[in-house]
């Protein structure tokens, strides 16, 4: 075991993670934590854009874009948090180029912009374009140039290192409200060795990414599996609204591969079977560029009625065939070439199946705009701070916009990055680790080395496919009180199960079996918050829509959810949604 | 009722049967092998002719043998973790499609070549990061920045877009005969990281970046093999980004 000491210590480098590194390491002496290389990192996925209200192209300002936020996130967003959000954004977008980002241009030379879906111009009028892009490699171009600049601020990396535990200095959940509760550090295994490290910092950043390996169809990584969320829900720390999921409308069909709605922002047309372009049924202003929830229950909905696509009539289609394949070349190469390499198909002059696919946790774990994150509904925990995807602030409340995520790393990210390493200057000394932290610690090796090579009988595969298939077949777009009690059946016996893997690699080195199954006991534990949360929740909103509850009910519902693991299961509370300007109205595009 | 369609599958594709090759080796030995010792594995799958490599990989990891160890994320080409010798070529296991392979022969899967094997299919990526690392792959510019964007036209924007592409797989890197030969050279990533801001119009280091590949570790080295540019699965045409470079040092133009 070896031990470290920093002022900060940042898990996770993705946008998020590098973005607050950046602002860290100037102030601080800082370590960065990642399982993958950065540049591996998920961020390096996203495609799209990045919203920010620069009014480069046509007419458009914060406000507007506050306020689709909120509408977008059917009023469960923290409005506090999306007025800074948006506020931010343009100098978000602006230091992002600044430091070299290669954005599209216009003619004129100005960072170029595209609409997306549920932005609009004053307040619902038509979309607007607000989205900062790179091509369709937006989050490519963002990573790339964060780790670039971390390059140049020789920021320190500990790549590989997965981190397994947090030290709190008491726990969150037994200390009186109102009392210090204070971060003492990390516990990681270093991959490439097998061996443990310990970390104590004055600050701690968790900006681990998300959750998306619960579900078995996800645009997400492999490598997504809540650790970050999980490992605060272990410390005894709630999780917030894990019941909305965002079901992202053109996943690749039997895939789950993201087709950006960027696809749609530049023309592409959703179809069904009958050729009818559907969305104009369901949402008759903006149709296409409705929020996802909308596009995605609308989808499934065609589906369910017998105007799908295909051999099974299980999908729809993405039609770019009335797009000039040059147009489609410049603004949408990778994704039609998705297409190509994993269906086999010409989107120049074939629709695209595409199906929903699980997508983005809006949920995560509770912080303030600074990003200190809460043990309950008041309380912070000192030194300890969250952003990016594995964070609720909540600026997206229900249903997240798209490309407000890669906008929420940048402001939120930077917000934590210098309030932790404010925090970090300010405190003398680090928090001891706590008495039984080296018993924590070794109860870690000891467990884990138990499991490798021991007697279990289950695979971790098996578990996790079974945990992934009934997700979607019971938590996905559709939910009602009988799919989620089977969810909460089926999840409780594979946590039994999962008492009893194997871990087939007997190596300390690169030991990627025993990693997968630490990572399918974070999927589990979210899995049965997320289905609680859903079950909890009587009412239909944004990304949660239940068919035996299928409207919003503000009298009862309109609070966040707050959730803790206990020796008992998963507890439920709630928190009030900050209300600034916006009072609830109903959805409509 | 219960709610939703099963994820649909595009048609219906015969399964199959292939057998992958794989050179295997266990940092900390077995009873058969000694540590780091390389060897041969044999594994028969049932897949689909659509799947990828990554996924008959995935299925021995998870159905036969948990200890073959290999670095995968993304699994649809964009994080460049899963770069590996395929039948002889440097691809990314994620973007390579059995039905695009011989199925009806073993399929050879091997580490990338020229960096320090860690174990199966894992090598260290620090030599590789090491290199990108020299050549300042970090816009440059002087005097105070602008309050607003800095203006690039679209013309100028698409003078690097190819080079902007890069991945960091390595796949160019590692296909290189005088990278496997020659400890000293940077190798074609890392001048196709330099080649992106050199040719950014906003970019004002772009001497200070040619004089490090004018050294004997940098571009003329390179014997323009057009491995690299087989290899990259983000289709960047590495051999012609070199060549600019090449151009640019002769004639001290950019
Ligand atoms: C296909 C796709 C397209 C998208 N397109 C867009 C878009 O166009 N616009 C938009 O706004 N949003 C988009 N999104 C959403 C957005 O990209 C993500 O929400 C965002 O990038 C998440 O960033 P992050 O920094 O929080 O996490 P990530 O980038 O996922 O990074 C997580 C980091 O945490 C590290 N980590 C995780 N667990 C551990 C552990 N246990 N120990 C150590 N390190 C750990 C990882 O190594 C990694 O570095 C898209 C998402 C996907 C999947
Ligand atoms: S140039 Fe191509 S092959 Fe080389 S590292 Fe970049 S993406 Fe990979
Ligand atoms: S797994 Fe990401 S490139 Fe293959």
């Amino acid at each position: 075991m070896t031990h470290h000491e920093y002022d900060v210590v940042i898990v996770g480098a993705g946008g998020a993670g590098m973005r607050a590194a950046l602002e860290s390491s100037q102030r601080a002496r800082t370590a960065v934590l990642t399982k993958l290389y950065p540049t591996r990192s998920h961020t390096g996925a996203a495609q799209g854009g990045m919203a920010a209200a620069l009014a480069n192209v046509e007419d458009d300002n914060a406000e507007w874009h506050v306020f689709d936020t909120i509408k977008g996130g059917d009023y469960l967003v923290d409005q506090d948090a999306a007025e800074i959000l948006c506020n931010e954004a343009i100098d978000a977008v602006l230091d992002l180029e600044k430091m070299g980002l290669p954005f599209n241009r216009t003619p004129d030379g100005k960072v170029d912009q595209r609409r997306f879906g549920g932005h609009t111009r004053n307040h619902g009028e038509a979309a607007v374009r607000r989205a900062c892009y790179s091509a369709d490699r937006t989050g490519h171009m963002i990573l790339q140039t964060l780790y670039q600049q971390c390059i140049k601020q020789e920021v320190e990396f500990f790549n590989e290192y997965y981190v397994l535990d947090l030290i709190l200095d008491k726990d969150p959940q037994a200390a009186a409200p109102g009392e210090d509760v204070s971060v003492a550090g990390v516990v990681a295994l270093e991959l490439s060795t097998g061996e443990i490290h310990t970390f104590r910092a004055k600050s701690v950043i968790f900006a681990t990414g998300g959750a998306g390996k619960v579900f078995k169809t996800t645009s997400n990584a492999h490598t997504l599996t809540g650790d970050g969320m999980g490992i605060a829900l272990g410390a005894g720390l709630p999780l917030e609204d894990m019941e909305f999921f965002q079901f992202h409308p053109t996943g690749l069909a039997g895939l789950g591969i993201l087709l950006s709605e960027a696809a749609r922002g530049e023309g592409g047309i959703l179809r069904n079977s009958e050729g009818e372009r559907f969305m104009e049924r369901y949402a008759p202003t903006i149709k296409d560029l409705a929020p996802r929830d909308m596009v995605a229950r609308a989808m499934a909905n065609e589906v369910r009625e017998g105007r799908g696509a295909g051999p099974h009539k299980d999908y729809v289609l993405l039609d770019l065939t009335h797009l000039e394949p040059a147009h489609i070349d410049e603004k949408l190469p990778d994704i039609t070439e998705f297409a190509r390499t994993y269906l086999g198909v010409e989107p120049y002059t074939e629709p695209v199946p595409v199906y929903p696919t699980a997508h983005y946790a809006m949920g995560g774990i509770p912080t303030t705009v600074q990003g200190e994150v809460l043990r309950n509904n008041t309380d912070t925990v000192k030194g300890l701070y969250a952003a990016g995807e594995c964070a609720c602030v909540s600026v997206h409340g229900a249903n997240r916009l798209g490309t407000n995520s890669l906008l929420d790393i940048n402001v939120f990210g930077r917000r934590a990055g210098i309030a932790a390493a404010e925090h970090a200057v300010a405190t003398a000394e680090a928090a001891a680790f706590p008495d039984d932290a080296a018993a924590r610690v070794e109860g870690i090796v000891t467990r884990l080395l138990a499991t490798v090579g021991g007697s279990g009988t289950e695979r971790v595969a098996e578990v996790r496919k079974a945990l992934q298939e009934t997700m979607d077949r019971n938590v996905q777009v559709f939910r009602d009180a009988a799919s989620l009690e089977e969810a909460t059946r089926v999840v409780a016996e594979l946590k039994e199960r999962y008492k009893d893997v194997a871990i087939h690699d007997r190596g300390q080195r690169f030991n990627t079996d025993l990693l997968e199954a630490i990572e399918l006991g974070f999927l589990l534990e979210i899995a049965e918050v997320v289905v609680a949360g859903a079950l909890a929740r009587q009412e239909s909103r944004g990304g949660h829509y239940r068919e035996d509850f299928p409207t919003r009910d503000d009298e009862k519902f309109m609070h966040h959810t707050m959730a803790y693991a206990t020796g008992e299961g998963v507890r439920l509370d709630t928190k009030p949604v900050v209300v600034t300007k916006y009072q609830p109205m109903e959805r409509k595009y | 009722m219960t709610a939703t369609a099963e994820s649909p599958a595009v048609g219906e594709v015969k399964a199959m049967q292939v057998t992958l090759r794989i050179l295997r080796s266990k940092p900390e030995g077995s009873d058969e092998h000694a540590p780091g010792e390389q060897y041969w594995q044999e594994f028969q799958v049932e897949a689909h002719a659509t799947d990828r490599v990554l996924d008959a990989l995935h299925k021995i990891k998870w159905e036969q043998d948990g200890s073959l160890a290999f670095r995968r994320s993304c699994a649809h080409g964009v994080c460049g973790s899963d770069a590996m010798r395929i039948n002889a070529r440097n691809r990314l296991a994620c973007k390579t499609l059995l039905k695009d392979l011989n199925p009806a022969k073993p399929i050879i899967v091997e580490p990338i070549k020229g960096l320090p094997v860690e174990k199966d299919l894992i090598v260290d990526m620090e030599p590789f990061f090491a290199s990108y690392r020299e050549i300042m792959p970090f816009l440059m510019t002087t005097g105070s920045a602008p309050t607003r964007e800095r203006l690039q036209s679209p013309e100028e924007r698409q003078r690097f877009d190819d080079t902007t592409k890069c991945i960091m797989c390595a796949a160019c890197t590692t296909s290189c005969p005088v990278f496997w030969t020659d400890g000293q050279y940077f190798g074609p990533q890392a001048i196709v990281g330099a080649h992106r801001f050199i040719f950014d119009s906003r970019d004002e280091g772009q001497w200070d970046r040619l004089e490090i590949l004018n050294d004997k570790a940098g571009v003329w080295k390179c014997r323009t093999a057009f491995n690299c540019t087989e290899a990259c699965p983000r289709g960047i045409e590495v051999t012609k980004a070199i060549s600019e470079v090449k151009h640019a040092l002769t004639t001290g133009e950019i």
